[in-house]
């Protein structure tokens, strides 16, 4: 068959340097790509491939030659000739205080990878003092843009907060929230379209909330859990991993991953099964699965309970 | 849209007066999902102002109209520190507790206003009201509010079906009182005439205290719409030519090429064209913005009509700061006469070129006034900035090519085309021309906005305000604002000049001139621009969102005799988050949020004692 439509030529290629060293790119790519297809290692906490990237977590800033400030690498596309360097002394500086200031007011205890990262920048969150005592619940939710209490000097602030279970799918447990804007985007147009949550507050203060933080199931929320997928530091959790690792009883050791087909509709999403001692604890879709983008429904994300309905000991009259 | 809303309903009160609001012309060419959510600011903004604070209901209505998600729409209102979601006072008194004021008595206005009237509104839980008098008033604390040449200042607003919003200079906590009790006749204070009204030097102040700044007739007899008609006779191209020539660099703090900036506009091929005037003036103890839009505003209107025409914009915005009514009252007033009169609106001057604007207003966000900040603020969105690239002039508000400058700057094109850009160059400096707009405030004896030629040096403008007042010896001076840097009496013969300060590695800023004298201790003052900044961050990148609370904390420690390992260590830290701050933050904000406070430190030397240097 002739096609009327002209031949879409292929992209030009770009050269440029990483670390004094040239290499090339295909037009239109950014840094990131770059670097990764380079085996040059640049940390990443907000940036997924399958999201638009939001360049705010600034873990992964590179110095580009010429630049007055360091750039995103995750959102800045590659340029003939430009001098990308992603070791100098200005960028390890800045990948270590972005990961303190993360480390020193958020509880980074289930990120992957932030431990490696904290030792090899040396980070030493200590250094701002004590964390400070544990907010009553709201009081975040309810912070005045524009205002705040003046410090204490004996301690560093921090977003710890009471975890949110408000439904019986997954919790929020915003204590461990980098504002990533992550599930926001998962929720909103990059996917789901159900805009049940937003960004809320200014500054320090900025927080993930439903409309006037009303709970849950009172929000515009489907419980696709797409924001779960998203989540990179487990501050969006499925119930039953939550409750597992509350009572220690989680250990991703024992836990074996499956791939199959959602068997609710025609679509046929993959769906990845998380199975511990002959249990499935959460259902997840591969990133690079065509269909789904790591997406799923409510019925896919957490409608497999029926799978492993066992029977109940008889009750005892 | 299909949109989950909230059970509640508007009283028939509040769906009136956002219905009002909703009957503002619409921006040529808005479309897709910015076709109603534009209108998201100023619909939240008329249902606090009919009620004093924004109910469930209102905001449910307002949600429905523009089809906005509720979740998306809660994060703009609780962006913005002038919106309150939860029942609050009819009657609210900001009073401003930054540098400025604070050099004249804000801290003692503050503890005797907490005394007299309670705590603060922030520290009252939701629903409890602070009763004096017959209504219910509260009081908040406020950063900078522009009246910096009248501190202490304060900014009143009263909810109601006639909302009522006024600027106080001079305050005491009688004036504030009468104030709150609802009698602002007592609680005015006259503005003080423009210490150089009437000078025949002055370019861009000339008319200021001398024409009537609602009376077009008067603006045109002081020379008025000169500029434009020659604009429309000689041809956009010759206009941006002459801006070009005149080597006119931006005046809100950058210091960008105008005619660069207005031709890459021109050039682009993507209709339409927007233009918006910068006048979310927030920086601390800028106020010349204000100066030009209270005594000429005819001549922004002007302006702004000369550079849509010569950047071929289909509409302008003026984004103003919430806190300026004064201003917007005459602004508002400039644009209705000059629409009545043609020019304005369809075929100007009969020269078949079209253009209009309206005002939109802040709502009480210092970061609002970085550029792309303002394209989301004016879309509806939160008022965040944007990554650069794209730039403006590529891709700005709407998505589309925006020329995006200055009140001073867009003012000073008026000379620059009834003179001529040679002409224009001719005055100041090789590297700075014309003149410039400086914001003299504290210790000196006639606080105010003096115009200068550029090449006029730190001392010839205290001089020009009546020198140092207060003990008369200078401990510090702020230059360039919250964002700037302090220097100290050996700088006296800097010339404030784009260049000369740069030699200095000191900035211009916006202009602000805040003189410090010996008596002013300047740790608390540095706590109070640490406190600013994070009051004031997005919050959307972490060196900006946790750093500004980091060095505000070391601040603390130091200030309450409990550094961490020695004020020496706190330093070094301080210097560490700053950098931090400086490299990797999105945009201006978090890049110059540890200048001030760097420069006390260092160029002052404010702990030598301490660490034993």
């Amino acid at each position: 068959m002739i096609s009327i439509l002209p031949p879409k030529a292929p992209p030009r290629t770009v050269e440029f340097e990483i670390d004094g060293i040239p290499v090339r790119a295909p037009e239109g790519s950014t840094i990131l790509d770059a670097c990764r297809a380079n085996a040059k290692q640049v940390p990443t906490l907000c940036f997924l491939d399958t999201l638009h990237p939001v360049n705010v977590c600034r873990v992964c800033v590179v110095e580009v030659e010429g630049s007055r400030v360091l750039v995103p690498s995750c959102s800045r596309k590659v340029e003939p000739g430009m001098k990308v360097r992603t070791d100098s002394e200005r960028v390890r500086h800045s990948r270590k205080m972005v990961l303190e200031f993360l480390d020193s007011s958020v509880d980074l205890s289930t990120t992957p990878d932030v431990a490696d990262w904290k030792a090899a920048y040396g980070c030493d969150s200590e250094r701002y003092g004590p964390p400070a005592p544990l907010a009553p619940a709201g009081t975040r939710d309810h912070a005045h843009a524009g205002h705040h209490d003046a410090p204490d000097p004996d301690y560093r602030a921090t977003v710890a907060q009471p975890v949110k279970v408000d439904n019986s799918l997954y919790v929020r447990a915003y204590e461990k929230c980098i504002l990533c804007y992550k599930c926001v985007e998962a929720c909103g147009t990059d996917f789901q379209n159900s805009f049940a949550i937003g960004v809320a507050g200014r500054g320090f203060a900025a927080r993930i909330s439903t409309e006037f933080a009303v709970a849950l199931p009172e929000s515009a929320c489907v419980y696709c859990g797409n924001c779960i997928a998203v989540c990179p530091t487990g501050a969006l959790m499925a119930k039953p991993e939550w409750d597992k690792r509350a009572d220690g009883t989680w250990d991703e050791s024992r836990q074996t991953q499956t791939d199959t087909i959602c068997p609710y509709c025609g679509v046929g999403c993959t769906l990845t099964l998380h199975v511990q001692d002959n249990e499935i604890l959460k259902a997840t879709s591969p990133f690079d699965q065509t269909v789904t983008r790591g997406n799923l429904c409510i019925k896919g994300r957490f409608g497999w309970q029926y799978v492993q309905n066992r029977r109940q000991a008889e009750p005892t009259a | 849209m299909d949109l989950k809303l909230l059970n509640a309903e508007a009283t028939a009160e509040e769906r009136a007066a956002i219905d009002a609001a909703l009957l503002a012309p619409s921006p040529i060419g808005a479309s897709g999902i910015f076709a109603k959510r534009h209108l998201l600011l100023p619909a939240l903004e008329a249902a606090q102002a009919r009620v004093g604070w924004i109910s469930e209901g209102a905001f449910t209505y307002i949600c429905a109209t523009l089809e906005v998600p509720p979740a998306e729409a809660y994060g703009v209102m609780t962006f913005y520190a002038l919106l309150t979601p939860a029942p609050r006072a009819r009657r609210v008194v900001h009073v401003c507790e930054d540098v400025a004021c604070k050099a004249r008595g804000a801290d003692a206005l503050i503890a005797e206003l907490e005394r007299a009237a309670g705590p603060a509104a922030h520290h009252v839980p939701a629903g409890d009201r602070i009763l004096i008098g017959d209504d219910d008033v509260a009081w908040l604390p406020s950063p900078c509010l522009g009246l910096c040449d009248q501190a202490p200042a304060a900014f009143v607003q009263i909810a109601g079906e006639r909302p009522v919003e006024e600027l106080f200079g001079d305050v005491t906590v009688d004036r504030l009182r009468a104030a709150m009790g609802g009698a602002l006749a007592i609680a005015r204070v006259p503005r003080p005439r423009l210490p150089q009204a009437g000078d025949p030097s002055l370019r861009l102040l000339r008319r200021v205290d001398v024409a009537d700044p609602t009376s077009l007739d008067d603006y045109r007899a002081h020379g008025g719409y000169e500029a434009l008609r020659i604009a429309l006779e000689i041809g956009p191209d010759a206009v941006i030519r002459e801006v070009t020539d005149s080597k006119l660099m931006g005046r809100g703090g950058a210091a960008f090429p105008t005619g660069r900036k207005w031709d890459a506009v021109a050039k682009q091929p993507v209709r339409p064209h927007y233009l918006i005037c910068n006048a979310d003036e927030s920086e601390p103890g800028t106020f010349k913005d204000r100066a030009i839009m209270e005594g000429d505003p005819f001549a922004l209107i002007e302006a702004m009509t000369l550079a849509a025409y010569a950047t071929a914009c289909d509409y302008g915005f003026i984004y103003l700061r919430g806190e300026y009514p004064l201003a917007y009252e005459r602004l508002a007033n400039a644009i209705a006469r000059a629409r009545a009169r043609g020019l304005l609106g369809e075929n100007i001057m009969g020269s078949g070129f079209s253009f209009d604007l309206e005002i939109r207003k802040g709502a009480g966000a210092y970061i609002c006034g970085e550029e792309t900040a303002i394209f989301n603020s004016i879309e509806g969105f939160r008022g965040e900035p944007r990554n650069k690239p794209p730039f403006p002039v590529q891709s700005g508000v709407f998505g589309k090519p925006t020329a995006i400058n200055n009140v001073e700057t867009l003012v000073n094109v008026l000379d620059i085309v009834r003179f001529g850009g040679p002409a224009f160059a001719a005055i100041g400096t090789e590297g700075s021309t014309g003149t410039k707009l400086f914001c003299l405030s504290g210790h000196v004896a006639v606080p105010g906005v003096y115009e200068v030629p550029f090449g006029a040096t730190l001392r010839d403008l205290i001089e020009l305000a009546g020198g140092v007042a207060g003990s008369g010896r200078i401990r510090a001076i702020l230059l360039g604002g919250a964002a700037g840097v302090f220097v100290g009496p050996d700088d006296l013969d800097m010339p404030l000049t784009f260049e000369g300060v740069r030699a200095s590695q000191a900035t211009l800023g916006s202009g602000v001139i805040m003189v410090f004298d010996d008596t002013v201790e300047l740790l608390p003052m540095l706590q109070r621009i640490a406190a600013f900044f994070r009051d004031e961050s997005c919050g959307q990148c972490v060196p900006c969102r946790v750093g500004t609370v980091r060095q505000e904390e070391a601040l603390a420690r130091i200030a309450a005799g409990k550094p961490r390992g020695g004020v020496a260590t706190e330093i070094s830290l301080l210097d560490e988050v700053g950098l931090a701050m400086k490299d990797a933050s999105i945009c201006g904000l978090g890049q110059t949020a540890y200048s001030a406070l760097e420069s006390a430190i260092h160029r002052l030397d404010l702990f030598g004692e301490q660490t034993g240097r």
